[in-house]
């Protein structure tokens, strides 16, 4: 019997509770990959390595979610520099000020209790 | 043999149960029978001719099983492929594949929603996506609102040419008496409602309503002695290119290109040659990137497209005569009332918004967060 194999989400997020925003890289494909899989959407193998990202990207698209109760709060889709795009918010100014193009840097948001860490980006000019 | 072939099979009967907010305790089976009848009833079958049964609705796990016990029936072939609101252009396809194969010959496909009645959150289940819902998206209109600001960067697509879909769609709501919406709306009435989720307003948005229907499929030899002229089904196509929007490849190109292309090389038809169209429209977008996609105008060119009145009333491009999901009725999976449309189009029904000697029609369904695509081009007896 082969050893079980850890959950990918597990693997993620124990990178993202040390302050790492970690994905995979398919080598057969050339590629990054995300979200973390147990086989590359690109080639079918289940040779995936590890890699943690410099947390550079750039906004892909945005929106600002307006709900019924509460403030107003963005989410949008980020670009990393390595090949892959997440879900995740720009943080550190208003959610409306977040624009497509905009370079963003990644920092880990800890929302405490049992909520797992959560990736978020906060403006980088120049980056 | 082709499973699917040109004129392969028609839809001979089509029918919504009530619509909008339905009696009080009615369930979605009751809605899926109430179509049942009402659609048998229109192509002149009974309930014991159906051989063929399809159902897909998020409030039942099992529904075909539940929807054949209600019905009191045993059917030869079962079909409860579920993709969001592009399932019902999926079992066409698939009901076309079992009769060209002799799995059945008369094929009930069957839809219900009490979403309105019974509240949202009661109507589909909750799913986690630890990759997404830490970042509290309102899906699915983040998702579509994501899509849009994709759409206006790269285009310059405008807040006001998203609107020109809303007011178009409630021009057509207006002569449908079936519309949930009966009062006139302009774009200054859709850009200062309510914002949901940049840059998307309530009025960019579907409706929430109850509704079903059902619509009957049969062979052409069958088809030819029943009540009224059938709807040959001339094409296909389909694509499925993510699940989750943050796994979406490109914002704004849908997987309605490949859908388009593979169901008009079926149909040997261009885009030129539809007469009525109807596509999903869950958000103004979805208008704008299909009509793209689908080949009616060219990408990033659809918010100049829909502006001016030319897919309204008296437009040049009949787009979603209805009212659509916009302004006649979106019970959760619409794309059923995408080919009861199209249907009624091509028999000349349609009172006041009927389109004009309509030979051809396409009904493009979508699941997901523009994640499924599916396209079913329709034809009468003189397109065949």
């Amino acid at each position: 019997m082969p050893g079980k194999q850890d959950a990918p989400l597990k693997t993620y997020l124990d990178h993202l509770a040390r302050g790492e925003l970690a994905y995979q890289f398919s080598p057969e494909a050339g590629r990054a990959v995300f979200y973390p899989r147990v086989l590359c959407p690109f080639t079918g193998s289940d040779r995936l390595e590890w890699r943690i990202s410099k947390g550079l990207g750039t906004v892909y698209a945005t929106t600002v979610v307006h709900p019924v109760e509460g403030r107003p709060f963005n989410v949008a889709l980020i670009d990393c520099d390595e090949g892959f795009r997440l879900m995740s918010r720009v943080e550190d100014i208003a959610p409306d000020e977040v624009r497509i193009g905009q370079r963003v840097r990644f920092r880990v948001h800890r929302p405490g209790g049992e909520e797992a860490p959560q990736p978020v980006f906060v403006p980088a000019e120049g980056a | 043999m082709d499973a699917l072939r040109r004129g392969g099979a028609a839809i001979v009967g089509v029918a919504e149960s009530d619509l909008g907010q339905v009696a009080e305790g009615m369930s979605v089976f009751d809605l899926m029978a109430q179509g049942a009848k009402r659609a048998l009833d229109d192509c002149g079958l009974r309930l014991k001719d159906v051989d063929g049964l399809f159902a897909a609705t998020t409030q039942s796990r099992l529904s075909v099983l539940a929807l054949a016990e209600y019905l009191g029936i045993d059917p030869a072939f079962l079909g409860s492929t579920i993709v969001g609101g592009s399932s019902f252009e999926y079992h066409v396809a698939h009901a076309m594949g079992a009769i060209a194969l002799g799995l059945c010959n008369v094929a009930l496909i069957a839809y219900g929603s009490t979403q309105r009645s019974v509240g949202r959150r009661q109507a589909s289940l909750r799913e986690v996506n630890p990759y997404e819902t830490p970042f509290r998206p309102f899906l699915p209109s983040s998702a579509y609102a994501l899509a849009a600001s994709r759409h206006m960067h790269e285009f310059g697509t405008t807040r006001e040419q998203l609107a020109a879909v809303a007011v178009a769609a409630r021009e057509w709501a207006l002569l449908n008496p079936a519309a949930w919406e009966k009062k006139p709306l302009t774009l200054e009435d859709v850009l200062s409602s309510r914002m949901v989720s940049h840059p998307l307003t309530v009025r960019d948005c579907c409706l929430v309503t109850d509704g079903g229907g059902a619509i009957v499929v049969t062979s052409v030899e069958r088809a030819r002695s029943l009540k009224k002229p059938p709807a040959y089904v001339l094409g296909f196509g389909q694509s499925v290119t993510h699940g989750s929007i943050s796994s979406m490849p490109d914002l704004t190109v849908t997987g309605a290109l490949a859908a388009g292309k593979a169901a008009y090389t079926m149909a040997e038809l261009a885009p030129s040659d539809i007469d009525a169209v109807e596509l999903y429209d869950a958000f103004t977008i979805n208008t704008i990137l299909f009509l793209e996609d689908l080949g009616f105008c060219r990408k990033g060119e659809g918010g100049a497209f829909v502006s001016g009145g030319r897919i309204g009333p008296g437009g040049s491009l009949p787009v979603n005569t209805n009212g659509g999901g916009l302004s006649y009725c979106h019970p959760g999976m619409y794309g059923l009332f995408l080919l009861i449309e199209a249907v009624r189009q091509l028999r000349g029904e349609c009172g006041a918004r009927q389109v004009k000697d309509c030979e051809v029609a396409l009904a493009h369904g979508n699941g997901g967060v523009l994640s499924s695509q599916a396209t079913v081009i329709l034809g009468t007896q003189a397109t065949v």
